[in-house]
Order: structure tokens, then sequence, then C-alpha cells
């Protein structure tokens, strides 16, 4: 291991800001919802009878957690956000192990430090040292600001270090991946299984009898009942456990040799299949795998919305406030919720479209747009290729979450009535995703160097959406998001012309975008 | 214009911003024809490369390929021929074999003997994935995307760069083939034995323009033998003969070098002092390359 604190400098140096960043985040996670929570009830009986709606929602429980003393805010507070906290640990202790250990060895830079007077060990204790210290910072603020808000010390304590210890077992599990496989990809893919299966055993052990929970880490921190009767010992289990992984991990890095994993790479064709020749192929291969994850995880979180079903007129509470966040206007609140709701899928969905969107400028940064362009594949052709997967991605992303949202609330209500008016009409909104990729594209054919502020757009639609009737945001700002002029569906119906006119703008964007990148040097 | 040229390029200007990148360059390759384009890093070869291919517009000057405007016909030019980019990159999770499958289905089909054959010359494992290879094997990749395809000419930017010798020759017999179908090549590199060995014209580019152009006959010409003999008796005059240069006498020993063109000559005054041994350094490249380059310190590979 000698060395290993030369390269634990290094990695913090690396690291500061983006610990720094998810630190920040996880914090807001937390204290975020003590704020909303005392915002939201003004009265304890109002809290009292919302909380009783919600421990009685199975949805709500297997998302969260075992619902425990839910008219506090601590009680609160922990079931809404632990659960959660503790895959963004995990994901950030995934990331961090992950960028120091396989991907350096997978870009070959990190023989030039190992060829140094360092031990073999080193640059892995060092990264396992890195992740542990961030996941300290990020117990260290969320402990720290929910002292501050004033929440009992040693349950808000409790809070933090349990999600330190989380943290630090999805750092050994990751630690434990990446020794695996040789890819960092696929690390990140073993690591990501352990996640989403260590999240639902807990929903199943929480709705269910309770054994399953005590197979999940995640369980395992839910199970110190901060705010609802602390107790220290499953913290024990946390800590037990991530030694146990460590331990695996160390066995594996000594069986397997340096820049491969203890299972090879598999072969894959020797010949490309006709779905890749043809037109469209190379698009769709590349465009496949974030495509079909968002279709899925859109359903998912469509579905999660439906689920809440009636019961949504119990949760918002009486309160003026959050009545007016949800009424749109209608007098009906769980019209007006679930018009919310489509509106807010929509906008998460331009996360996909943008990305998607960036996707021709990282092939041709990564140099391999030339060896394409160089064949007799043209300019306009192949751009087109990377747009009709952003527009079928788009459209099946959306369609995927209206028949999450509209199927959810049929199983829960037990009714199909609502099912076509929850689910299709949200297709409308695809004009509107659209024009924000649109935008992405003009940018890479007039600006590529600029294709970050692709984001910006995304920024002001969310922030007019959430905060444009509560902070009185002017009209003329509110009206550049193009969902400001659509119709809210499902409240009042689908308006055609407004789609025809977005649809336009959308195609504008995107037709100049195409020009201006058939008139520009490629590099 | 001249059809019989694949490559005619006159006056090309190309800008980046305020850097002249190319200051009026010109460049020509018929068919039948390996031609060698040499240069330090940064003197444009990449760029005029880009030009040709069509990724960058020219500011000034004239470009023709297989007599056409490579800007505005691209795609219908790539028809006829293939690249091999001196830093290959892959997309992660294709394999090599689909690689090769996709390029040559985007240049409108492959030649399925050849493609065969060509994996088993350059011993390619296709069914690794793009992550998995190391720099040479993806050179590998796109050489032999590039050699099976039914194509009329290569432009090769450095393709050697990651080849082991075993490999290279493999390359360069594949390329003299390449050539005797008639079949024009432009190679850009830095290995002046390559270029030595494959190519039939060379053209040196400086600072974006050429600075010597022509067969490597008439270049070896411009350049000087380096002789040593041991002679029998010292010998007068040599000094006095056109051409010679850096004449060092130690006792019966002679060293000098002398331009190719007045190499008869200096001989002849050799033989009179008679000759005991007698070694000459026919002029390199390296040679050539240096005079036009003295001044300027090679760095590493150009990207």
């Amino acid at each position: 291991m000698t060395g290993w604190a030369a390269f634990l400098r290094l990695f913090l140096r690396r690291d500061r800001w983006m610990v720094l960043w998810w630190g920040l985040g996880t914090m807001l996670l937390y204290v975020s919802q003590a704020v909303s929570v005392d915002d939201l009830y003004t009265t304890q009986a109002e809290f009292d009878r919302a909380a009783a709606s919600m421990a009685g929602n199975t949805a709500f429980i297997a998302m969260a957690g075992p619902a425990r003393a839910l008219n506090t805010t601590g009680g609160q507070v922990f079931w809404q956000a632990s659960a959660f906290g503790a895959i963004v640990a995990g994901l950030m202790s995934m990331f961090l192990v992950g960028r120091h250990t396989r991907a350096e060895e997978e870009s070959g830079r990190d023989e030039l430090l190992r060829a140094t007077a360092v031990g073999r060990l080193a640059p892995t204790t060092a990264a396992l040292a890195a992740a542990a210290l961030a996941n300290v910072v990020l117990g260290v603020l969320v402990a720290g600001s929910l002292v501050l808000y004033g929440l009992a010390v040693p349950d808000s304590v409790a809070t933090g270090v349990g999600l330190t210890c989380c943290g630090w077992f999805f750092t050994a599990v990751a630690l434990m991946a990446m020794q695996l496989v040789t890819s960092t990809r696929a690390a990140y893919g073993i690591t990501g299984v352990v996640l989403a299966v260590a999240y639902a055993l807990r929903a199943v052990g929480d709705v269910g009898n309770g054994v399953a929970s005590w197979l999940s880490p995640i369980g395992w921190y839910q199970a110190m009942h901060p705010f609802s009767g602390l107790r220290w010992w499953p913290v024990l289990l946390l800590l037990a456990g991530s030694i146990a992984v460590v331990a695996l991990a160390r066995v594996l890095f000594e069986r397997r040799d340096y820049g491969s994993g203890v299972f090879a790479a598999r072969p894959g064709p020797a010949r490309a299949p006709a779905s890749l020749t043809r037109p469209l192929g190379l698009a769709w291969r590349l465009h496949r795998a974030p495509l079909v994850s968002w279709t899925a995880g859109m359903f998912a979180l469509g579905a999660v919305y439906g689920s809440m079903g009636n019961d949504v007129r119990d949760l918002i509470g009486d309160s003026e406030t959050s009545q007016e966040m949800f009424l749109q206007g209608t007098g009906d609140i769980v019209q007006g919720f679930y018009a919310t709701a489509m509106i807010m899928l929509a906008v998460i969905v331009c996360g996909f479209a943008i990305s998607s969107a960036l996707r021709p400028r990282a092939e041709e940064d990564d140099g391999r747009l030339e060896v394409v362009l160089a064949t007799a594949e043209p300019r306009s052709r192949w751009l087109a290729g990377h747009l009709t997967m952003t527009v079928v991605g788009t459209g099946t992303a959306l369609l995927a979450a209206g028949l999450g949202l509209g199927l959810g609330y049929s199983l829960v209500t037990g009714t199909t009535d609502e099912l076509w008016n929850l689910s299709v009409p949200l297709l409308q909104y695809a004009p509107a995703v659209l024009v924000l990729s649109a935008v992405a594209r003009l940018l890479y054919g007039v600006a590529p160097r600029a294709m970050v502020a692709a984001w910006l757009p995304l920024v002001l639609v969310s922030v007019v959406m959430l905060f444009g009737e509560l902070l009185s945001i002017p009209q003329w700002v509110q009206d550049l998001s193009p969902f400001e002029h659509l119709a809210l569906v499902p409240v009042e119906s689908v308006d055609w012309t407004a789609v025809l006119g977005v649809s336009l703008v959308a195609a504008a964007l995107s037709v100049a975008g195409q020009v201006a990148f058939r008139r520009r040097d490629v590099h | 214009m001249d059809d019989e040229q694949v490559i005619d390029i006159r006056g090309l200007v190309k800008s980046f911003g305020t850097v002249r990148a190319l200051d009026g360059l010109d460049l020509s390759v018929g068919r039948g024809e390996v031609h060698g384009f040499l240069g330090p890093n940064g003197a444009g070869k990449s760029t005029t490369i880009r030009v040709l291919l069509g990724l960058l517009r020219k500011d000034g000057g004239e470009v023709r390929l297989f007599g056409g405007d490579p800007w505005a016909r691209a795609a219908e030019l790539h028809r006829r021929l293939a690249y091999v980019p001196g830093d290959v990159n892959l997309w992660p999770t294709l394999t090599g074999g689909e690689v090769i499958d996709l390029l040559g289905r985007l240049r409108g089909g492959i030649d399925e003997a050849r493609r065969a054959e060509l994996l088993d010359a350059f011993e390619l494992d296709p069914t690794k994935k793009g992550r998995a290879y190391s720099k040479g094997n993806r050179q590998k990749v796109a050489l032999v995307a590039a050699l099976a395809s039914d194509v009329e000419l290569l432009i090769l930017d450095e393709p050697t760069s990651g080849l082991d010798p075993l490999m290279e020759s493999v390359f360069r017999r594949y390329v003299d083939e390449f050539r005797d179908r008639g079949h024009a090549v432009l190679l850009s590199s830095h290995i002046l034995a390559e270029v030595e060995q494959l190519c039939d014209a060379v053209s040196i580019i400086r600072a974006g323009r050429v600075v010597e152009a022509g067969t490597l006959a008439d270049l070896r010409h411009l350049t000087r033998t380096s002789v040593s003999a041991e002679l029998e008796r010292p010998v007068d005059g040599l000094a006095q003969l056109r051409g010679v240069h850096d004449l060092e006498v130690e006792g019966h020993r002679v060293r000098f070098q002398v331009d190719t063109a007045d190499l008869d000559p200096a001989l002849s005054v050799l033989v009179r002092g008679g000759v005991r041994t007698l070694t000459s350094q026919p002029p390199t490249l390296e040679e050539l390359f240096l005079r036009h380059y003295g001044d300027q310190v090679q760095g590493p590979a150009e990207s």
C-alpha cells in the first residue's frame, strides 16, 4: 500500500467540487422535506389526517419506507428522504470508486502512476478512502443541517451516520464490481443492480411482513428508526457488511490480472447483424440503451403517480398554498393533480430528449464522426438518424409514462374509466419536449462548443412550471416555455392549434440546426 | 483539370481564426501512384486530408477529387475512396467485425473474400469489443475495413503508427497490391523508411505549403551521397571539385559528401589514388527531410 496517501491527495483534489455538489444535493433532499412539511400543514389536526392517509397507502410505503411517526416533522423527513438519500450516496460512491479504479485502468492512465514507486494496492486503497471520506461529508452535511433546522440532535446525527454507513456499504459493493468486469460501464451496471435490488427488497419487506427489509442495507439504515424510537445497533450491520464486502473485493483483486476482471470480457459477434448495417442501424445501436432505460423509468414513475389514485385528495391537505399548487384553476383536485403530474412527467422526458440531442457532439468529439463521414454516408442523413432516435425515444418515453399513469390509476381505483384520459393525451407534450431538443440541435449546428447551454431551456421550463404562479414570473418569460402554450390535459382538452404551432417551432429550429451543420467544419 | 489526376489541389488555403493552417498548398496524385505526404507535426497534413474528405470547408484555391468538388459532392465521391485516420476511435460496444461490416456497408459494399483474407493476414480477432482493442488493433480494424472495400483511392493518415514491424510489412504488401491494380494512395507518414519503400512520389509540406515535390528519383538527385574510402596513396584535387562538401582527409582515409549529380568526377579522383575499401551511402529521404526541417525538433506523433 506504499504511496496510497499520495494517491488519496490526488483523488481528493480531483473530487472536491464533485463531492461538494453531491453533498449539498443530499442535504437539500433532507432539509427540503422538513421545510415543505412545515409549510404545507398549518394545524396539527391537518397533519395528523394527512399522516394517517399516507400511512395507509401501500404505494407510498413501497416507495419510501416503513411509515413511522409520520405526523412529526422528523418522522416525515426520514421517511421521505432516507431511501432516496441512500440511493444518492450509493450512486456517488459508485462513480467515485469507478473513476479512480476501473476507469483509470481502462484508459491506461493508471499505468503511468502504477509504474512509480507505489504499492500494488495503493490506488485501490486510496479510492476506497476517498469514497469513504466523501460519504462522511454527506453524513455530516445531512446531520448538521437537520440539527441546525432544529430537529432532535441524537436522531439527526443518527440520520447522518446511517447515511454515511449506507454509502460505505455501496462503496464496498462498487469496489467489488470493479474487480469483476473489465469495463467501467459494466461495473456501474452491477452496482446499479445491487442498488435496485436493495431498494426493491426493502419495498417488499416494508409492504409485507418485514423480513425482506432485513436483507437490504437500505432496510438496515431505515431500521435505525430515527425520530421514532432511535436505536443504534443496525449501524453495526452496515459496518460489518461493508467490511465483509471490502474483504471479498480484496480477495478478488488478488485473483485477477491488472487490466482484466474476474470475468473475462465476452467476445461479441464477428459479423455485423443486418440490424446494424441497415439505414438507422448505427443510430439505433447508439441510442438503444438510454432509450430503453428512459422508457422503462418513465413507465415506473408514471405508475407511481398513477397509483396514488384518488388518495391525493387527502394527501394534499386543506391548506390554501398546497391546494393552489395542484388545483390548476379547476374545481377537481384529483384532475388538477394529474394535470400537474402529466406536465411534470413530460418535463422530465426533456432530460432524455436533450441528452439524446447531445449525442452527435460526443461522436464528433471522440473522432468517430470523421470515420463515418469519410464513407458514402451524407452528413444530413447521419444527423437525421440521430434526430429520428430523439423523436422516436421522446414519443415512446411519453407514451410509457402515460401508460404507467393510466394503468397505475386503474389498478388502484379498480376502474378503467380514466385509462385513456390519463395516458395517450400525454403525447400532446411531445412537440414541447422536441422544441428543447431542437434548441440543442441548433446549437450543435451553429456553436457545438457551447452545447452545455442546451440544458438552460430545461432550467427555464422547470422554473416556470414549478414557480411560475408562486413567484409571479412576468408573462413574457413564462411564454418562452413551450409547455405554457399547450392545454393542461386532462383538465382541458387538447388544443390542436397550439400543438401544431409548437410543432412548427420545433421543426423550424431543428431544420435550422441541420442546415447549419451541413455548412460548418467537422473536427 | 486533368481527369487522370485522382487528387488535384492548387493553391489551397484554410484558416482557423487567425491561424493560416494551409497557405497555398499544391498536391496532385495520379492513378497507379502511391504518394507520400511528409511533414512535421502541425504542418497541415491532417487539415489537407480533412479538406479533401469534405469535412472542412476550404477558404481558397481549387480542390478536385476524382474531378469533383469534395465539399459539394462528398458522399458521392466517398463511394470511391477509403480513409484510415491516424488515431482510430471505435464505438466501445461494437466489435471489430461489426465495425468492418458497418463501414463497408456505408461505403457501398465489401469484398467478402478479401475481408476474410485480411483478417487472417493482420491476425485480427473480430469478436473483441471496441474498448478492448489496443491502438494497433484499432488501426487494424480501420485498415481491414479500408482494404476490403472496392475503392479506387486510399487516404491513409499515419496508418502504421501503432503496428508492429511484422504487421507493417503485411500493410506494405497490401498497399503494393492495391497500387498494382492501378489505384491511387495518399499516404501521410512520419516513417521515412516506409515512404521510401512504398511511395512513387513525395510531397513535403511545411507551414501549410509544399516545399518539395516530385518522384523519389527526382528528389534523390537533389541530395548528397556520403562517401568514405581507404586509398593506397593520398590524392589531390578532391577539394577543388564541384559539389564536394565536408571533406576530411586523415592520411590514406578520406570522407566527404558529394551532390549526387557530381558523383562521377569525384569517384574518378578516388580511383587515381587506388581504392582499397569504399563505402557510399545513398541519399536518404531523411536527409532531404532534415534539410527542410533541420531547425525543428521532432515532436511526438501528430494526432
